[in-house]
Protein backbone atom coordinates (compact mmCIF):
# COMPACT_ATOMS: atom_id res chain seq x y z
CA UNK A 1 0.00 0.00 0.00
CA UNK A 2 1.28 3.27 -0.66
CA UNK A 3 1.45 6.08 1.55
CA UNK A 4 -1.29 7.88 2.82
CA UNK A 5 -2.24 11.13 1.25
CA UNK A 6 -3.34 13.33 3.88
CA UNK A 7 -6.64 14.67 3.27
CA UNK A 8 -7.50 12.61 0.93
CA UNK A 9 -10.81 10.42 0.37
CA UNK A 10 -11.65 9.57 -2.72
CA UNK A 11 -14.76 9.56 -3.87
CA UNK A 12 -17.91 9.56 -1.20
CA UNK A 13 -18.07 5.69 -0.46
CA UNK A 14 -19.67 3.76 2.05
CA UNK A 15 -19.01 0.12 3.40
CA UNK A 16 -23.16 -0.46 3.13
CA UNK A 17 -24.01 -3.86 1.88
CA UNK A 18 -21.14 -4.97 -0.12
CA UNK A 19 -19.26 -7.74 -1.35
CA UNK A 20 -16.10 -7.71 -0.26
CA UNK A 21 -13.36 -5.13 -1.05
CA UNK A 22 -16.23 -3.54 -2.74
CA UNK A 23 -17.21 0.48 -2.68
CA UNK A 24 -20.31 2.09 -3.35
CA UNK A 25 -20.61 4.52 -6.21
CA UNK A 26 -23.99 6.33 -7.44
CA UNK A 27 -22.65 7.34 -10.68
CA UNK A 28 -22.70 4.53 -13.34
CA UNK A 29 -18.75 4.19 -14.60
CA UNK A 30 -18.59 3.36 -17.90
CA UNK A 31 -16.10 0.91 -18.98
CA UNK A 32 -14.84 -0.69 -22.13
CA UNK A 33 -12.26 -3.10 -23.76
CA UNK A 34 -12.75 -1.18 -27.43
CA UNK A 35 -15.18 1.39 -29.28
CA UNK A 36 -18.54 1.55 -28.53
CA UNK A 37 -20.02 0.07 -31.59
CA UNK A 38 -22.57 2.61 -33.18
CA UNK A 39 -24.30 -0.03 -35.71
CA UNK A 40 -28.27 0.69 -35.13
CA UNK A 41 -31.12 -1.83 -34.96
CA UNK A 42 -31.38 -2.51 -38.85
CA UNK A 43 -29.22 -5.32 -38.39
CA UNK A 44 -29.15 -6.57 -35.17
CA UNK A 45 -29.53 -10.19 -34.21
CA UNK A 46 -28.99 -12.06 -31.26
CA UNK A 47 -28.70 -15.75 -32.03
CA UNK A 48 -28.50 -19.08 -29.49
CA UNK A 49 -26.26 -21.64 -31.20
CA UNK A 50 -26.21 -25.21 -29.60
CA UNK A 51 -23.22 -27.52 -29.52
CA UNK A 52 -24.40 -29.25 -32.50
CA UNK A 53 -24.35 -26.16 -34.33
CA UNK A 54 -28.52 -25.14 -34.50
CA UNK A 55 -29.02 -21.89 -34.30
CA UNK A 56 -32.21 -19.80 -33.35
CA UNK A 57 -32.27 -16.47 -33.80
CA UNK A 58 -33.68 -13.19 -33.23
CA UNK A 59 -33.64 -9.45 -34.90
CA UNK A 60 -34.84 -6.84 -33.41
CA UNK A 61 -38.66 -6.87 -33.71
CA UNK A 62 -38.67 -10.21 -32.83
CA UNK A 63 -36.50 -9.96 -29.91
CA UNK A 64 -38.89 -7.16 -29.38
CA UNK A 65 -42.07 -8.96 -29.72
CA UNK A 66 -40.57 -11.30 -26.70
CA UNK A 67 -42.03 -11.37 -23.24
CA UNK A 68 -39.59 -8.95 -20.84
CA UNK A 69 -39.27 -8.06 -17.27
CA UNK A 70 -38.79 -5.10 -15.19
CA UNK A 71 -36.00 -5.98 -12.69
CA UNK A 72 -34.14 -4.46 -10.25
CA UNK A 73 -30.65 -5.72 -9.41
CA UNK A 74 -27.12 -4.45 -7.86
CA UNK A 75 -23.99 -4.10 -9.57
CA UNK A 76 -20.42 -5.33 -9.33
CA UNK A 77 -17.87 -4.08 -10.91
CA UNK A 78 -14.68 -6.35 -11.02
CA UNK A 79 -12.90 -3.08 -10.21
CA UNK A 80 -14.01 -2.44 -7.09
CA UNK A 81 -17.38 0.19 -7.53
CA UNK A 82 -20.70 -1.33 -6.69
CA UNK A 83 -24.12 0.08 -7.65
CA UNK A 84 -26.97 -0.85 -5.88
CA UNK A 85 -31.11 -0.96 -7.22
CA UNK A 86 -30.03 -0.59 -10.62
CA UNK A 87 -33.34 -0.76 -13.00
CA UNK A 88 -33.41 -2.82 -16.06
CA UNK A 89 -35.63 -4.27 -18.80
CA UNK A 90 -34.74 -7.17 -20.63
CA UNK A 91 -35.53 -10.52 -21.96
CA UNK A 92 -35.10 -13.56 -19.52
CA UNK A 93 -32.53 -16.26 -20.70
CA UNK A 94 -35.11 -18.53 -19.36
CA UNK A 95 -37.58 -17.04 -22.44
CA UNK A 96 -35.22 -17.15 -24.96
CA UNK A 97 -33.85 -20.77 -24.24
CA UNK A 98 -37.45 -22.18 -23.61
CA UNK A 99 -37.70 -24.41 -27.00
CA UNK A 100 -33.91 -24.96 -27.45
CA UNK A 101 -32.57 -28.22 -27.09
CA UNK A 102 -29.53 -28.77 -25.47
CA UNK A 103 -27.31 -31.09 -23.24
CA UNK A 104 -24.24 -28.46 -23.25
CA UNK A 105 -22.87 -27.31 -19.66
CA UNK A 106 -21.36 -24.36 -20.72
CA UNK A 107 -21.93 -21.10 -22.39
CA UNK A 108 -20.20 -18.11 -24.40
CA UNK A 109 -21.45 -14.73 -24.50
CA UNK A 110 -20.22 -12.83 -27.88
CA UNK A 111 -20.34 -9.65 -28.22
CA UNK A 112 -19.82 -6.90 -31.53
CA UNK A 113 -16.34 -6.44 -31.85
CA UNK A 114 -13.73 -9.45 -30.06
CA UNK A 115 -15.14 -9.26 -26.27
CA UNK A 116 -16.81 -12.60 -25.22
CA UNK A 117 -16.95 -13.79 -21.79
CA UNK A 118 -17.66 -17.49 -20.59
CA UNK A 119 -20.01 -18.68 -17.52
CA UNK A 120 -21.68 -22.14 -16.82
CA UNK A 121 -24.97 -22.00 -18.84
CA UNK A 122 -26.68 -22.98 -15.34
CA UNK A 123 -26.25 -19.76 -14.42
CA UNK A 124 -27.61 -18.25 -17.35
CA UNK A 125 -30.96 -20.11 -16.48
CA UNK A 126 -33.52 -19.74 -13.10
CA UNK A 127 -33.83 -16.42 -13.19
CA UNK A 128 -30.71 -15.71 -13.22
CA UNK A 129 -30.01 -13.42 -16.92
CA UNK A 130 -31.50 -11.57 -18.93
CA UNK A 131 -30.53 -10.02 -22.27
CA UNK A 132 -31.57 -6.33 -21.59
CA UNK A 133 -32.56 -3.73 -23.51
CA UNK A 134 -33.81 -0.49 -21.53
CA UNK A 135 -31.70 0.86 -18.10
CA UNK A 136 -33.38 3.32 -15.74
CA UNK A 137 -36.54 4.24 -17.44
CA UNK A 138 -34.82 4.82 -21.14
CA UNK A 139 -33.51 2.97 -24.24
CA UNK A 140 -30.13 1.61 -22.89
CA UNK A 141 -27.47 3.56 -24.13
CA UNK A 142 -24.43 2.90 -26.10
CA UNK A 143 -21.84 3.68 -23.84
CA UNK A 144 -23.91 1.24 -21.25
CA UNK A 145 -23.93 -1.38 -24.18
CA UNK A 146 -27.51 -0.47 -26.04
CA UNK A 147 -29.10 -1.25 -27.77
CA UNK A 148 -29.07 -4.53 -25.83
CA UNK A 149 -26.54 -6.20 -23.23
CA UNK A 150 -26.22 -9.55 -21.35
CA UNK A 151 -26.83 -8.86 -17.38
CA UNK A 152 -25.77 -11.41 -14.78
CA UNK A 153 -25.84 -9.59 -11.87
CA UNK A 154 -24.61 -12.58 -9.55
CA UNK A 155 -21.49 -12.51 -11.19
CA UNK A 156 -18.77 -9.78 -11.68
CA UNK A 157 -20.21 -7.19 -14.16
CA UNK A 158 -17.32 -7.94 -16.91
CA UNK A 159 -19.24 -10.94 -17.57
CA UNK A 160 -22.49 -9.13 -18.34
CA UNK A 161 -21.31 -7.91 -22.26
CA UNK A 162 -22.22 -5.30 -23.64
CA UNK A 163 -23.33 -5.28 -27.63
CA UNK A 164 -24.41 -8.43 -26.98
CA UNK A 165 -25.30 -10.35 -29.91
CA UNK A 166 -25.41 -13.98 -29.02
CA UNK A 167 -24.70 -17.24 -26.87
CA UNK A 168 -22.47 -19.88 -27.74
CA UNK A 169 -23.92 -23.31 -26.24
CA UNK A 170 -20.79 -25.17 -25.58
CA UNK A 171 -19.66 -29.20 -24.31
CA UNK A 172 -16.54 -27.67 -22.94
CA UNK A 173 -15.49 -24.21 -21.30
CA UNK A 174 -14.19 -21.25 -23.33
CA UNK A 175 -12.53 -18.78 -21.59
CA UNK A 176 -13.52 -15.60 -22.59
CA UNK A 177 -11.42 -11.90 -23.24
CA UNK A 178 -10.71 -11.49 -19.93
CA UNK A 179 -10.69 -14.77 -18.26
CA UNK A 180 -7.90 -15.93 -20.46
CA UNK A 181 -5.85 -13.18 -19.36
CA UNK A 182 -5.86 -13.14 -15.31
CA UNK A 183 -9.67 -12.72 -14.90
CA UNK A 184 -10.85 -15.52 -12.72
CA UNK A 185 -12.69 -18.11 -14.47
CA UNK A 186 -16.50 -18.43 -12.56
CA UNK A 187 -16.45 -14.70 -10.52
CA UNK A 188 -18.68 -14.98 -7.98
CA UNK A 189 -17.73 -11.37 -6.02
CA UNK A 190 -19.41 -12.50 -2.60
CA UNK A 191 -16.47 -14.81 -2.80
CA UNK A 192 -14.22 -12.25 -4.22
CA UNK A 193 -12.98 -14.25 -7.06
CA UNK A 194 -11.57 -11.78 -9.44
CA UNK A 195 -8.16 -13.59 -10.63
CA UNK A 196 -7.06 -16.60 -11.40
CA UNK A 197 -6.06 -18.52 -8.30
CA UNK A 198 -8.07 -16.31 -5.94
CA UNK B 1 13.09 5.44 -35.31
CA UNK B 2 12.84 3.10 -32.44
CA UNK B 3 13.94 5.39 -29.26
CA UNK B 4 13.04 3.46 -26.44
CA UNK B 5 15.72 3.64 -24.23
CA UNK B 6 16.16 0.54 -22.02
CA UNK B 7 16.23 2.03 -18.21
CA UNK B 8 16.34 1.02 -14.87
CA UNK B 9 12.66 -0.37 -12.29
CA UNK B 10 10.61 2.06 -11.88
CA UNK B 11 9.21 3.13 -8.52
CA UNK B 12 7.12 5.33 -5.99
CA UNK B 13 8.96 8.05 -4.67
CA UNK B 14 8.01 10.59 -2.45
CA UNK B 15 7.90 14.05 -3.01
CA UNK B 16 7.01 17.22 -0.84
CA UNK B 17 5.44 20.27 -2.03
CA UNK B 18 7.39 22.36 -1.64
CA UNK B 19 5.41 25.97 -3.00
CA UNK B 20 2.30 26.72 -5.07
CA UNK B 21 1.69 29.16 -7.77
CA UNK B 22 -2.15 30.11 -8.69
CA UNK B 23 -2.32 29.88 -12.73
CA UNK B 24 -5.90 30.94 -13.46
CA UNK B 25 -9.09 30.67 -11.08
CA UNK B 26 -9.13 27.04 -11.79
CA UNK B 27 -5.63 26.07 -11.99
CA UNK B 28 -2.69 25.74 -9.81
CA UNK B 29 0.87 24.91 -10.75
CA UNK B 30 2.28 22.45 -7.77
CA UNK B 31 6.34 22.79 -7.12
CA UNK B 32 7.51 19.92 -5.86
CA UNK B 33 10.66 18.75 -4.40
CA UNK B 34 11.33 15.13 -5.24
CA UNK B 35 14.21 13.63 -3.49
CA UNK B 36 16.06 10.86 -5.50
CA UNK B 37 14.50 12.64 -9.03
CA UNK B 38 16.70 11.35 -11.98
CA UNK B 39 16.09 14.42 -14.59
CA UNK B 40 13.58 14.34 -17.04
CA UNK B 41 12.68 15.28 -20.65
CA UNK B 42 10.34 17.91 -21.64
CA UNK B 43 7.32 15.89 -22.69
CA UNK B 44 7.52 13.36 -20.11
CA UNK B 45 4.64 12.86 -17.56
CA UNK B 46 4.63 11.12 -13.71
CA UNK B 47 2.51 9.33 -12.40
CA UNK B 48 0.55 10.34 -9.00
CA UNK B 49 -0.89 7.99 -6.45
CA UNK B 50 -3.08 8.94 -4.07
CA UNK B 51 -4.07 6.72 -0.98
CA UNK B 52 -6.82 7.15 1.33
CA UNK B 53 -6.43 6.22 5.09
CA UNK B 54 -9.06 2.69 4.57
CA UNK B 55 -6.55 1.96 1.48
CA UNK B 56 -8.32 3.00 -1.46
CA UNK B 57 -6.29 4.32 -3.94
CA UNK B 58 -6.12 6.10 -7.62
CA UNK B 59 -3.67 7.19 -9.86
CA UNK B 60 -3.57 9.77 -12.33
CA UNK B 61 -1.29 10.65 -15.21
CA UNK B 62 0.02 14.61 -15.01
CA UNK B 63 2.60 16.37 -17.26
CA UNK B 64 5.52 17.61 -16.00
CA UNK B 65 5.37 21.41 -16.72
CA UNK B 66 9.33 22.62 -16.00
CA UNK B 67 12.23 22.51 -17.29
CA UNK B 68 14.65 20.15 -15.91
CA UNK B 69 15.70 21.25 -12.63
CA UNK B 70 17.61 19.02 -10.09
CA UNK B 71 15.28 17.62 -7.77
CA UNK B 72 12.63 19.99 -8.21
CA UNK B 73 9.31 19.23 -10.44
CA UNK B 74 6.31 21.22 -11.38
CA UNK B 75 2.72 20.28 -12.35
CA UNK B 76 0.02 22.33 -13.50
CA UNK B 77 -3.49 20.96 -12.03
CA UNK B 78 -6.76 21.74 -13.81
CA UNK B 79 -9.38 21.89 -11.52
CA UNK B 80 -12.25 19.74 -13.07
CA UNK B 81 -15.80 19.87 -11.15
CA UNK B 82 -16.49 15.97 -11.08
CA UNK B 83 -12.77 15.53 -10.79
CA UNK B 84 -11.88 13.00 -8.35
CA UNK B 85 -8.32 13.79 -7.59
CA UNK B 86 -7.84 17.33 -9.25
CA UNK B 87 -9.38 18.87 -6.54
CA UNK B 88 -7.88 16.88 -3.96
CA UNK B 89 -4.27 18.37 -5.77
CA UNK B 90 -5.64 22.06 -6.29
CA UNK B 91 -7.20 22.73 -3.00
CA UNK B 92 -6.21 20.11 -0.02
CA UNK B 93 -2.86 19.31 -0.79
CA UNK B 94 -0.80 21.85 1.06
CA UNK B 95 2.81 23.18 1.33
CA UNK B 96 4.94 20.31 3.66
CA UNK B 97 2.40 17.11 2.36
CA UNK B 98 3.94 14.08 0.55
CA UNK B 99 2.67 13.12 -2.71
CA UNK B 100 3.64 9.79 -4.14
CA UNK B 101 4.67 9.85 -8.06
CA UNK B 102 6.88 7.80 -10.21
CA UNK B 103 8.13 8.39 -13.73
CA UNK B 104 9.80 10.19 -15.67
CA UNK B 105 7.56 8.00 -18.13
CA UNK B 106 7.29 8.33 -21.63
CA UNK B 107 9.94 8.25 -24.78
CA UNK B 108 7.95 9.03 -27.63
CA UNK B 109 6.40 12.48 -26.66
CA UNK B 110 9.60 14.27 -25.87
CA UNK B 111 11.92 16.99 -27.15
CA UNK B 112 15.71 16.70 -27.01
CA UNK B 113 17.42 19.87 -26.19
CA UNK B 114 20.03 18.99 -28.33
CA UNK B 115 17.94 18.39 -31.16
CA UNK B 116 18.84 21.59 -33.50
CA UNK B 117 15.64 21.00 -35.81
CA UNK B 118 12.79 23.81 -35.72
CA UNK B 119 10.26 22.75 -33.51
CA UNK B 120 6.20 23.34 -33.78
CA UNK B 121 4.29 23.17 -30.62
CA UNK B 122 0.33 23.20 -30.83
CA UNK B 123 -1.60 23.10 -27.51
CA UNK B 124 -5.90 23.32 -26.95
CA UNK B 125 -6.43 24.02 -23.15
CA UNK B 126 -4.40 21.88 -20.55
CA UNK B 127 -2.26 20.40 -23.67
CA UNK B 128 -0.13 23.22 -23.19
CA UNK B 129 1.45 22.26 -20.51
CA UNK B 130 3.91 19.74 -21.41
CA UNK B 131 4.52 21.73 -24.35
CA UNK B 132 5.63 24.70 -21.99
CA UNK B 133 8.00 22.43 -20.44
CA UNK B 134 9.64 22.17 -23.65
CA UNK B 135 9.40 25.77 -24.25
CA UNK B 136 10.98 26.57 -20.56
CA UNK B 137 13.87 23.59 -21.69
CA UNK B 138 14.88 25.42 -24.67
CA UNK B 139 15.23 28.53 -22.82
CA UNK B 140 17.33 26.98 -20.06
CA UNK B 141 19.30 25.20 -22.32
CA UNK B 142 20.11 27.63 -24.38
CA UNK B 143 19.31 26.07 -27.64
CA UNK B 144 18.60 27.85 -30.74
CA UNK B 145 16.42 25.70 -32.36
CA UNK B 146 13.84 27.61 -33.67
CA UNK B 147 10.41 27.02 -31.45
CA UNK B 148 6.72 28.02 -32.55
CA UNK B 149 3.89 27.38 -29.86
CA UNK B 150 0.47 28.14 -30.53
CA UNK B 151 -1.96 28.16 -28.06
CA UNK B 152 -5.34 27.36 -28.41
CA UNK B 153 -7.90 28.25 -25.11
CA UNK B 154 -10.84 29.75 -24.36
CA UNK B 155 -10.46 33.30 -22.92
CA UNK B 156 -7.62 35.30 -20.76
CA UNK B 157 -9.39 33.78 -17.68
CA UNK B 158 -8.36 30.22 -18.77
CA UNK B 159 -4.88 31.36 -20.17
CA UNK B 160 -2.21 29.10 -18.01
CA UNK B 161 1.23 30.82 -17.78
CA UNK B 162 0.25 34.20 -18.55
CA UNK B 163 2.86 36.56 -17.47
CA UNK B 164 5.67 34.46 -19.07
CA UNK B 165 4.09 33.69 -22.14
CA UNK B 166 3.72 37.62 -22.54
CA UNK B 167 7.26 38.13 -21.66
CA UNK B 168 8.32 35.50 -24.13
CA UNK B 169 6.49 36.42 -26.72
CA UNK B 170 8.39 39.69 -26.28
CA UNK B 171 11.77 38.13 -26.53
CA UNK B 172 12.05 36.80 -30.05
CA UNK B 173 15.46 34.89 -30.22
CA UNK B 174 13.78 32.18 -32.69
CA UNK B 175 11.20 31.38 -29.75
CA UNK B 176 7.49 33.03 -31.01
CA UNK B 177 4.25 32.58 -29.35
CA UNK B 178 0.71 32.78 -30.57
CA UNK B 179 -2.46 32.41 -28.45
CA UNK B 180 -5.62 31.63 -30.26
CA UNK B 181 -8.81 32.50 -28.02
CA UNK B 182 -11.55 30.41 -29.08
CA UNK B 183 -14.91 32.22 -26.91
CA UNK B 184 -13.67 35.88 -26.29
CA UNK B 185 -10.13 37.59 -26.58
CA UNK B 186 -8.72 40.18 -24.45
CA UNK B 187 -8.77 44.25 -25.57
CA UNK B 188 -5.48 44.40 -27.52
CA UNK B 189 -5.85 41.20 -29.45
CA UNK B 190 -7.80 42.51 -32.43
CA UNK B 191 -10.76 40.52 -30.50
CA UNK B 192 -10.62 37.71 -32.98
CA UNK B 193 -12.10 34.55 -31.65
CA UNK B 194 -13.18 30.98 -33.26
CA UNK B 195 -11.46 27.56 -32.96
CA UNK B 196 -8.02 27.20 -34.68
CA UNK B 197 -8.94 26.16 -38.55
CA UNK B 198 -6.89 25.42 -41.40
CA UNK B 199 -6.88 28.72 -42.79
CA UNK B 200 -5.55 30.50 -38.98
CA UNK B 201 -3.24 27.12 -38.86
CA UNK B 202 -1.79 27.96 -41.75
CA UNK B 203 -1.06 32.37 -41.15
CA UNK B 204 0.33 31.14 -37.93
CA UNK B 205 2.63 28.36 -38.72
CA UNK B 206 3.86 29.47 -41.60
CA UNK B 207 5.66 27.08 -44.43
CA UNK B 208 6.64 24.05 -42.60
CA UNK B 209 9.54 22.47 -44.28
CA UNK B 210 10.08 18.43 -44.22
CA UNK B 211 12.06 18.90 -41.34
CA UNK B 212 10.33 20.09 -38.05
CA UNK B 213 9.56 18.08 -35.33
CA UNK B 214 5.67 19.37 -34.38
CA UNK B 215 4.17 18.51 -31.36
CA UNK B 216 0.45 18.70 -30.74
CA UNK B 217 -1.75 18.50 -27.56
CA UNK B 218 -4.68 18.28 -26.25
CA UNK B 219 -8.10 17.02 -25.75
CA UNK B 220 -8.92 13.83 -28.38
CA UNK B 221 -10.82 16.16 -30.42
CA UNK B 222 -8.95 18.90 -30.65
CA UNK B 223 -5.49 17.03 -31.28
CA UNK B 224 -7.50 15.01 -34.21
CA UNK B 225 -8.57 17.86 -35.63
CA UNK B 226 -4.97 19.74 -35.70
CA UNK B 227 -3.51 16.56 -37.00
CA UNK B 228 -5.51 16.29 -39.59
CA UNK B 229 -5.17 20.00 -40.83
CA UNK B 230 -1.25 19.49 -40.47
CA UNK B 231 -1.24 15.91 -42.75
CA UNK B 232 -3.83 17.47 -45.39
CA UNK B 233 -1.34 20.38 -46.06
CA UNK B 234 1.02 18.17 -46.79
CA UNK B 235 3.23 17.46 -43.44
CA UNK B 236 4.33 13.58 -43.43
CA UNK B 237 2.22 12.09 -40.35
CA UNK B 238 5.39 10.73 -38.72
CA UNK B 239 6.74 14.30 -38.06
CA UNK B 240 3.64 15.04 -36.16
CA UNK B 241 3.46 13.41 -32.52
CA UNK B 242 0.72 13.81 -30.80
CA UNK B 243 -0.79 13.14 -26.95
CA UNK B 244 -4.56 12.73 -26.17
CA UNK B 245 -5.51 13.70 -22.66
CA UNK B 246 -8.96 11.71 -23.42
CA UNK B 247 -12.31 13.07 -24.29
CA UNK B 248 -12.47 15.87 -21.25
CA UNK B 249 -8.87 16.45 -21.69
CA UNK B 250 -7.95 16.08 -17.93
CA UNK B 251 -8.56 14.36 -14.89
CA UNK C 1 -19.58 10.48 -27.47
CA UNK C 2 -16.10 10.00 -27.82
CA UNK C 3 -15.12 6.67 -26.97
CA UNK C 4 -12.58 5.87 -23.44
CA UNK C 5 -9.36 5.85 -25.09
CA UNK C 6 -6.21 7.74 -24.61
CA UNK C 7 -2.90 7.69 -26.41
CA UNK C 8 -0.24 4.32 -25.63
CA UNK C 9 1.82 7.04 -24.16
CA UNK C 10 -0.28 6.53 -21.12
CA UNK C 11 1.04 2.71 -20.87
CA UNK C 12 4.29 3.98 -19.83
CA UNK C 13 4.44 3.59 -16.48
CA UNK C 14 2.07 0.46 -16.12
CA UNK C 15 4.53 -1.32 -18.67
CA UNK C 16 8.00 -0.31 -16.75
CA UNK C 17 6.25 -2.07 -14.14
CA UNK C 18 6.94 -4.67 -15.83
CA UNK C 19 9.85 -4.11 -18.37
CA UNK C 20 12.74 -2.08 -17.51
CA UNK C 21 12.85 -0.09 -21.04
CA UNK C 22 10.02 2.30 -22.28
CA UNK C 23 7.72 0.79 -24.55
CA UNK C 24 5.77 3.32 -25.95
CA UNK C 25 8.53 4.42 -27.59
CA UNK C 26 9.16 1.01 -28.94
CA UNK C 27 8.14 0.25 -33.07
CA UNK C 28 5.97 -2.65 -32.98
CA UNK C 29 3.82 -4.43 -36.09
CA UNK C 30 0.52 -5.17 -35.95
CA UNK C 31 -0.17 -9.04 -36.22
CA UNK C 32 -3.35 -8.29 -37.78
CA UNK C 33 -3.04 -5.66 -40.32
CA UNK C 34 0.80 -5.41 -40.89
CA UNK C 35 1.22 -1.56 -39.65
CA UNK C 36 4.31 -1.08 -38.01
CA UNK C 37 4.62 2.40 -35.64
CA UNK C 38 5.54 2.96 -32.31
CA UNK C 39 3.08 1.86 -29.19
CA UNK C 40 2.69 5.16 -28.11
CA UNK C 41 0.68 5.89 -31.19
CA UNK C 42 -1.78 2.79 -30.52
CA UNK C 43 -4.93 3.40 -28.59
CA UNK C 44 -5.18 2.36 -25.61
CA UNK C 45 -8.98 1.59 -23.94
CA UNK C 46 -7.91 1.57 -20.44
CA UNK C 47 -11.17 1.89 -18.63
CA UNK C 48 -11.50 -1.51 -18.72
CA UNK C 49 -10.87 -4.66 -16.60
CA UNK C 50 -7.51 -4.57 -17.55
CA UNK C 51 -5.78 -2.63 -20.71
CA UNK C 52 -6.37 -2.70 -24.59
CA UNK C 53 -3.83 -0.97 -26.86
CA UNK C 54 -5.32 -1.34 -30.25
CA UNK C 55 -4.23 -0.85 -33.54
CA UNK C 56 -4.69 2.93 -34.62
CA UNK C 57 -4.78 1.18 -38.42
CA UNK C 58 -7.21 -1.80 -37.89
CA UNK C 59 -8.36 -1.57 -34.50
CA UNK C 60 -7.09 -5.14 -33.51
CA UNK C 61 -5.71 -5.37 -29.59
CA UNK C 62 -1.60 -4.79 -30.21
CA UNK C 63 -1.29 -5.92 -26.19
CA UNK C 64 -3.56 -6.87 -23.20
CA UNK C 65 -3.17 -6.32 -20.11
CA UNK C 66 -4.35 -7.31 -16.50
CA UNK C 67 -2.74 -6.27 -13.23
CA UNK C 68 -3.54 -8.58 -10.48
CA UNK C 69 -2.56 -8.31 -6.32
CA UNK C 70 1.24 -8.88 -7.04
CA UNK C 71 1.85 -9.92 -11.03
CA UNK C 72 0.51 -8.83 -14.18
CA UNK C 73 -0.68 -10.75 -17.02
CA UNK C 74 0.48 -9.61 -20.81
CA UNK C 75 -1.04 -10.80 -23.97
CA UNK C 76 1.60 -9.98 -27.13
CA UNK C 77 0.19 -12.00 -29.45
CA UNK C 78 -1.10 -8.62 -31.15
CA UNK C 79 2.21 -8.18 -32.11
CA UNK C 80 4.58 -9.91 -34.44
CA UNK C 81 7.51 -8.13 -32.93
CA UNK C 82 8.26 -5.35 -30.95
CA UNK C 83 11.92 -3.31 -31.25
CA UNK C 84 13.46 -1.78 -28.82
CA UNK C 85 16.64 0.45 -29.12
CA UNK C 86 19.56 -0.13 -26.92
CA UNK C 87 21.55 2.74 -24.79
CA UNK C 88 24.69 3.82 -25.98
Amino acid sequence: MGIVSPGFSGRRRSKANLPPGQYLVHDFPVLSAGPTPRAGLDGWEFRITTESGRVHAWDWAAFRALPAEDITVDLHCVTKWSKLGTSWRGVSLDTLMDGVETSAGFALARAVGDYTANLPLADLLDGKAWIAFRYDGADLPAEHGGPARLLVPHLYLWKSAKWVRGVELLDHDEPGFWESLGYHNYGDPWREQRYWGD
Amino acid sequence: MARAAVLGRLSWLVARLADIRDETATARTLILEVPGWPGHLPGQHIDVRLTAEDGYSTQRSYSIASAPAGSRLELTIQLLDDGEVSPYLAQVLSRGDPLELRGPVGGYFVWHPADPAPVLLIGGGSGVVPLMAMVRTRIASGSQAPMRLIYSTRSRDTLLYAAELERIAAGGSGLSVDVVYTRSAPPGTGGRTGRLDGDRLAALAGPQDAGVACFVCGPTGFVESIADLLTSRGMDPRQVRTERFGPSGGN
Amino acid sequence: MTDMWTDGNSLGGPLREVFCADLTAATGRCAGCGRTGQLAEGRAFDHAAGVVLRCPGCGQPLLRMVRGPGRTWLDLRGLEYIEIASPG
